[in-house]
């Protein structure tokens, strides 16, 4: 090192809690503390302008450069649901015994997508976020959920291509599809929850982003996306085949089916399917909330 | 001798009461953490090393320490404008951070008025979305309301100027100049009143003119500020703008007082430095 410090001119260093006596009889409050939950929610609920204006603008950055823009949309979950009909329904042959074998497979991959980017999206959210982190001020949490926001809305767009789908092959139009807006609201929750757990882990430990896509593989494989839970666990032990469809992604994905595919009826379900539905996404999102919140004020740190 | 006393700026007008403090600044330390670095520079066998010895010590577990701001304190009043200087690397921007919150503190406190905020919004902005459609982003980032930004649209893009040739505020931000994006970008962070504004060599940007509007941007947004930092490494900006300087050198507070004596003190060190 070329230059030597001379020795700072001595400075008058205050006594200690002088300056934190000062600064409480002015009522300043300490940079960057933590809110409490209520106060949490309420920034959050001020910034929900910007949570849907910055999913919006993901979402139309993402193919603005490309030629058939927004046109992909669409085309990329297609092109994904026609690989897995060829591997799958075709050499494979999983769709002996599933009725209406395309809808069956396209919803399971359309949901399964639905989850799947919005936890990659969450992990990445703050460690791929940090130039958004360090220079501005929001309830961090409006970020991994702004991320989900993003992959509903990628979602919604697909599910275009799915009704043109399943009017296509001839499945009729019913008051069921109804159904389908409160089994995405319990899908949108539970994501946005998983969402926040692993945008805390991701923040501290960005390697998750790594390990991810092999966990979220294995998951898709067990939650019955493009094979029948139902079929395959006939001659199965009991306790496997509740395990199998009780997971979340796997209820989802069926809620899903059965509100829009006439063939795959209330039979096919488990018992109290709502219920559990209802139950995961309820415990998903207060509990990823919770889990984020308690580390608000770490994020940001290199 | 006046600059070695914490608060020794010329009183304000009302010199008869206290002055109220908006940050107060207590034995602050900062310290980055850096993994992959030390011995092994982010090898395989310096990783696992890393994980095997969790919460032994950091530094034989490859973790590398950075202390960048070490034991600072000061106070700042209501209607100061303060420069930060000091050579590259020590500590200005990180300081700014920690003051806006931004930035965890290892030891100390930091106390504030409100919410101090950085002018900046370049993170928000996204340069495949148009600029129109960055304006309204970035204003929603910074906090501001949809009504807000509607009344305040127009005078972004006149200020920033974007469309003197020609309507370029409908194209996409990646299709800017360099110069253009800058001008966008301070035009939008400059559109929010803020009770502290920290400001990180944001007069840089742009051609002269726009220089010129920049500073009188920043003299207005004082106005209505209670309190200004400025991190700039124009002496003569820190000279135009702020009546006191904080000297930091590698993360210790080295003098703190008014603008002219820092400098003078400050200009010596560094004209010395460069005669070695």
């Amino acid at each position: 090192m070329s230059q030597v410090l001379d020795a700072p001119p001595p400075m008058q260093v205050p006594a200690d809690g002088d300056l934190a006596a000062l600064a409480a009889r002015h009522g300043l409050t300490v940079s960057g503390a933590r809110p409490s939950v209520p106060a949490y929610v309420r920034q959050l609920w001020d910034r929900r302008h910007f949570i849907t204006a910055f999913a919006t603008a993901k979402l139309t950055a993402q193919y603005s450069q490309a030629k058939l823009g927004q046109l992909w949309q669409v085309m990329t979950p297609l092109l994904n649901a026609a690989v897995y009909y060829f591997i799958f329904g075709v050499l494979l042959g999983t769709k002996r015994g599933v009725a209406d074998f395309i809808p069956f497979l396209v919803t399971g991959v359309f949901v399964w997508t639905f989850t799947q980017s919005s936890i990659m999206a969450g992990t990445r959210a703050i460690s791929g976020n940090l130039g958004l982190v360090r220079a501005l001020h929001f309830p961090r949490a409006a970020l991994p959920i702004s991320f989900c926001l993003q992959q509903l809305q990628q979602l919604l767009f697909s599910m275009l291509a799915l009704i043109a789908i399943i009017l296509c092959v001839g499945v009729p139009v019913s008051a069921s599809w109804l159904l389908a807006l409160p089994a995405l609201v319990l899908q949108f929750v539970f994501n946005a929850g998983v969402s926040m757990v692993l945008a805390r882990m991701g923040a501290k430990t960005p390697d998750i982003a790594q390990l991810m896509p092999f966990l979220l593989r294995t998951w898709m494989y067990v939650s019955g996306v493009m094979w029948s839970i139902d079929q395959h666990t006939k001659d199965q032990p009991r306790a496997l085949s509740l395990l199998l469809e009780y997971n979340p992604a796997a209820l989802y994905i069926d809620l899903m089916r059965f509100a829009l595919i006439d063939s795959f009826g209330a039979d096919k379900l488990p018992p109290h399917v709502w219920l559990a539905a209802a139950g995961w996404a309820v415990a998903a999102g207060i509990g990823g909330f919770i889990y984020f919140w308690k580390a608000e004020e770490t994020y940001g740190r290199g | 001798m006046a600059e070695q006393t914490i608060s020794p700026v010329p009183a304000p007008q009302d010199a008869s009461a206290e002055r109220v403090p908006t940050v107060v600044a207590d034995r602050v330390d900062i310290v980055y953490r850096v993994n992959g670095t030390g011995a092994g520079r982010g090898s395989a066998t310096a990783a696992l090393n890393r994980i095997l010895r969790r919460g032994k010590a950091e530094k034989a577990a490859g973790v590398r320490r950075v202390h960048a701001v070490k034991k600072v304190s000061f106070v700042a009043h209501r209607g100061e404008a303060i420069g930060l200087i000091g050579s590259n690397g020590s500590g200005k921007s990180t300081l700014l951070k920690a003051v806006a919150g931004l930035l965890p503190v290892e030891n100390g406190h930091i106390y504030t008025d409100g919410q101090p905020s950085l002018l900046g919004v370049n993170a928000a902005l996204m340069s495949d979305l148009t600029g129109e459609r960055n304006v309204h982003l970035g204003g929603l980032a910074m906090g501001m309301s949809r009504e807000q930004i509607k009344e305040r649209y127009q005078d972004i893009v006149d200020f920033s100027g974007i469309n003197e040739k020609g309507d370029f505020i409908t194209l996409p931000m990646r299709t800017y100049s360099s110069g253009m994006a800058a001008r966008l970008r301070f035009s939008i962070a400059a559109a929010k009143d803020h009770d502290v504004l920290l400001i990180d060599e944001a007069l840089a940007t742009g051609d002269r003119s726009f220089q010129k509007r920049s500073e009188a941007r920043i003299r207005e947004l004082r106005k209505h500020a209670g309190t200004v930092f400025l991190v700039s490494h124009n002496n003569n900006s820190i000279r135009d703008t702020c009546e006191r300087a904080l000297w930091l050198e590698r993360g210790e507070l080295r003098m703190d007082g008014p603008t002219e004596d820092v400098l003078k003190e400050y200009e010596a060190f560094t004209g010395d430095r460069k005669k070695k």
